[in-house]
Order: structure tokens, then sequence, then C-alpha cells
């Protein structure tokens, strides 16, 4: 009872700590000298270089799906509603919360442990004394290219997943791919992708700003880097649960009706 | 060495006593811990302070306040006259722009090579945009250090002693007018420790900085001090040149010097 005060005391002093970081990124966005470049190299770290590992997961997520349901929907005969669901399935729910956790777990890992080991070497320090703006350098750019690169990568894997899930119907069937697709498409509607692809936008912002938030405001011990990057992990997912939960009950309210 | 330093020591007049920093009654505490318990001290024009002290006792926390990177608690901390805590964002800014500090690990950006991080803060903070200016001013500051060969090697290629050569580099290529050093030679081996002394001095002469160097390598201080300060448990406890503070009464001031 007594540790009580502390506990809440820690977590409100957390939470105002992740505001004032969120105000100075959005403060920080509309300064002079934006940094272009370095958005595009984090673009290119983000984006292609997690291209191979979303890709092969959004393949094995259609082809799985794919053959797991397969054998139930035969049994009501159910068998040519197959692409449909795995079309629905994937694009309004399962590719994007599978590929942000995917993301979380490599990008703001990865995130929160350069900007870390930044801050641990003096890095961000250095920037700040020589007059630089490290927010706008660091901070920014990788926040931004989260933003970009996590809806283009979740599309990317809900096209892989369809693939996967086509190739899964064809070691029991021979499946037209034409027949596949359209049977897929025809499911599909702008209910179904605008409100998926808008909740990874605030999936990619919430990968890139946990990463951003717990490096940059690691301790200085080389152990914080290690602490960084797990509980970047671990917020990061947290986080795009409970904006899944909050973006499917926005959706069924307003595009389902 | 003594012959080295005495002819380097001749670089600058200390006898204009201008203060470009000045300190009084700083204090500054981690939590229940009291790091500065009451500083003052003065930086002159063209000087160079040593700062010497066992570690932990505070000396590059007394640094880290004057650059705004640590807010003191109490007391007063002017650099060129200004009071630093109550500086606007834009004119720490500013006032950044004239004090350089050179960190302990030297601080590369490890993403970028020799010449980026000399580029950084000529194209972020004095808006330089003409590519032949710049290349001219990095290529004229690596030669000063000793490393033009090393414009286009990453950090990860460079060995300690050189890190601290760009580092200084980096540092200088903004012309400031006062510089910090954070025990410029720790972890080198005690002939790269004297070239970078050395280094500091050279550097002096030319730039005419002002300078504060905490270390508690006697042959660093030994080169660089014009005037030197003791600190034991956050407080500054014997001032004078490396002869007085050597021969001094001070036990424990004496013990640094064995």
């Amino acid at each position: 009872m007594t540790d009580s005060p502390t506990i809440w005391t820690k977590h409100f002093a957390a939470a105002g700590d992740q505001m004032i970081f969120m105000g100075a990124f959005f403060r920080n966005i509309f300064r002079s000298g934006f940094e272009w470049n370095e958005l595009i190299r984090q673009s290119y770290i983000i984006g292609y270089k997690s291209f191979s590992l979303v890709g092969i997961t959004g393949f094995i997520l259609g082809f799985v799906l794919t053959l797991q349901s397969e054998p139930t929907l035969k049994a009501f005969g159910a068998e040519s509603f197959v692409p449909s669901m795995v079309a629905i399935s994937v694009i309004r729910e399962i590719g994007p919360v599978i590929i942000a956790l995917i993301c979380a777990g490599k990008i703001s890992s990865s995130i929160g442990a350069e900007l870390g080991s930044m801050k641990v070497s003096e890095q961000i320090d250095a920037m700040e004394v020589s007059g630089a703006n490290p927010v706008q350098y660091l901070v920014v750019t990788r926040i931004l290219a989260s933003i970009i690169m996590i809806p283009l990568l979740t599309l990317m894997a809900d096209a892989l997943a369809m693939l996967g899930g086509f190739a899964a119907s064809n070691i029991s069937n021979e499946v037209n791919i034409q027949l596949y697709f359209s049977k897929a498409f025809s499911a599909l509607g702008f209910a179904d992708l605008i409100p998926a692809v808008s909740k990874t936008i605030f999936f990619g912002f919430a990968i890139g700003f946990v990463g951003c938030y717990k490096g940059y405001n690691s301790d200085r011990g080389t152990e914080s880097v290690g602490v960084a990057a797990n509980s970047a992990v671990v917020s990061a997912s947290l986080w795009i649960i409970v904006l899944d939960a909050i973006a499917v009950q926005l959706t069924s309210v307003f595009a389902y009706n | 060495m003594i012959q080295n330093r005495e002819s380097l020591a001749n670089k600058v007049s200390v006898g204009s006593k201008e203060a470009v920093v000045s300190i009084r009654n700083l204090k500054k505490s981690f939590g229940s811990k009291h790091v500065l318990s009451d500083i003052n001290m003065d930086l002159f024009k063209g000087e160079n302070l040593v700062v010497l002290g066992k570690s932990g006792t505070g000396k590059s926390v007394a640094i880290k306040c004057m650059v705004g990177l640590l807010t003191q608690e109490s007391g007063s901390l002017k650099i060129f006259g200004k009071e630093v805590k109550d500086l606007s964002e834009e004119d720490l800014k500013s006032l950044r722009i004239k004090v350089g500090f050179l960190f302990q690990s030297a601080a590369l950006y490890d993403s970028m090579s020799v010449e980026q991080n000399l580029e950084f803060p000529l194209t972020r903070v004095l808006k330089m945009t003409d590519k032949n200016e710049i290349r001219h001013r990095i290529e004229e500051l690596l030669e000063g250090v000793g490393l033009l060969d090393a414009i286009d090697k990453m950090p990860s290629d460079l060995s300690g002693g050189m890190r601290k050569r760009v580092g200084l580099a980096r540092t200088l290529i903004m012309k400031p007018e006062i510089m910090l050093y954070d025990e410029p030679t720790t972890g080198l081996d005690p002939i790269t420790s004297r070239e970078i002394s050395e280094l500091i001095l050279e550097m002096q002469r030319k730039y005419h900085t002002s300078s504060v160097i905490i270390t508690h390598d006697m042959a660093c201080a030994r080169i660089t001090a014009d005037r030197m300060l003791v600190m034991s448990n956050g407080e500054f406890m014997a001032e004078g040149n490396y002869e007085q503070l050597e021969n001094g009464p001070n036990e424990l001031v004496r013990s640094f010097f064995k």
C-alpha cells in the first residue's frame, strides 16, 4: 500500500514524458531544415531491409491459413469461399496486425538499440552541444519513415499472402489464378481496405515512436541498450494490440454499418 | 616534455583577466547524492584551466552544466556574462556554437564517415551550403589534426587516438571561443596521450580558445595547464599552477603528482 503512490507517480511521470516527447516530435516536423536525406535513408533501412522478412511472413500466412481452413470449409461444401475468406481475414485483420508485430520486433527494437547506444556513447549529447537538433535528425526521420513504410510493407505482405493462399489451394486442386483472385477480390470493398490501411499508419507511428522514445531516453550504462531494445518491442507490441482493438471498434461502428 | 611545455607555454597571455566563464556557488545533486556542493571558479580569456580530481568527484558534471546538458540546482553559471539557465532555446543554441565540447569517448557519429562527421555541424548549425567551402574547411581541420588521409574512413576504422583527433577537429570546425575537454587522454597509451595534449595546445594557439580541461592524467595537466584547480567531494580544494600544487602543503593534492 505504501508503495502505491510511488508506482503511480512513476507511471504518470512516464506518461507525461511520452507526451512531451510526442510534442517535440510534432513541433520538429514543421521546423525549417527538414532532414530529407535522412528520411530517405531511414525509409530504405526500415522498408527495403524488412522486405524479405515481411514478404516471407505474408506468403506463409496466406499459405497456412488456406491449408488450415480448406478442410473445414470443404466439409460444408463451401470450398469455393476459401479465396474470399483468406482475402477478408488477411486484409482486414491478420495481415496488418501480424506484420505490425513482426515490425515491432525488427524495427522498434533496432531503433531502440541504435538510439540507446548513441545515448550511451554520448553521440546524442554531442549533437545537442554542437547546436544541432537531434530530435529533428534522429527522431522525426525515424518515426516518419515508419509511418510511411509500415503501410507499404503491409500491403505487400497482403498481396503475398493472397499468393500464398493461391499456392496452397493448388496443392490439392488445380485452381485457375484468375478465378482465384476474382473470387478473392469480389469479397473485398473499400470499406475493408481503407480502415485496414489507415490503422497501419497508426501502427507505424507506434513502432517508430516507441523505439525512438525508449532509445532516446535510455540510461547511460551499456546494459540500458538491451533494456531499451527489449522494452521497445514489448511496448510497441502492446500499443499495436490496443490500437487494433480501438480500430476494430471504430471500423465496426463507422464502416460496416 | 617540460621543455616542450615551456616552449608551448608562452602561447597565450592570461594577463587580460577577462572572465569568459564565471561560476558562483554552483550546486547539483542527483537524487540524494550531492555531486557539486559549492563550486566557484572563473575561466579567463585565453587560458587553459585544468580541473583535476578523482573519478566521480563531479568534474564532468560541472562542464556539462556549462553547456546546458545538465541544469544546476542553485548558484550562478555565466558564460560571456549570460546566465546559462535563463537562456532561451535559441540563445542556448547560439551559446553552444561558441562553446566546443570534446567528449571522453569523442562521440563520433557511428553511421557517418569522418567527412560527414565534420560536415554535420556546418550544414545543420551554420547552415553552410557551398560544397567547396565546406570541403576546404574540413580538409583544413583534418590536416591540422594530422588525419587528412582518414577523411573517407568510418569511425569504426579509427583507433582511440584517431577518434579523439577527429572529435577535436569536429569541435573546432565551429570555431568555438571556449573549449571544454572531458578527459581527453583517458584510455590512450602514454605516447598518443602526449600527442593529444600537445595537439590541444597547438589548436589553442591556432584558434585562440579558452579551455577547461578535465583530467586525472598528470602528463596531460603538465603539458596543457596555465592554471589548475583540484576538485574533491564536489568542491575545489586547491588552486595554482603545476609546480605550486606539486610542492604545496596539501597531502591529497600532492598525491596526484606521485
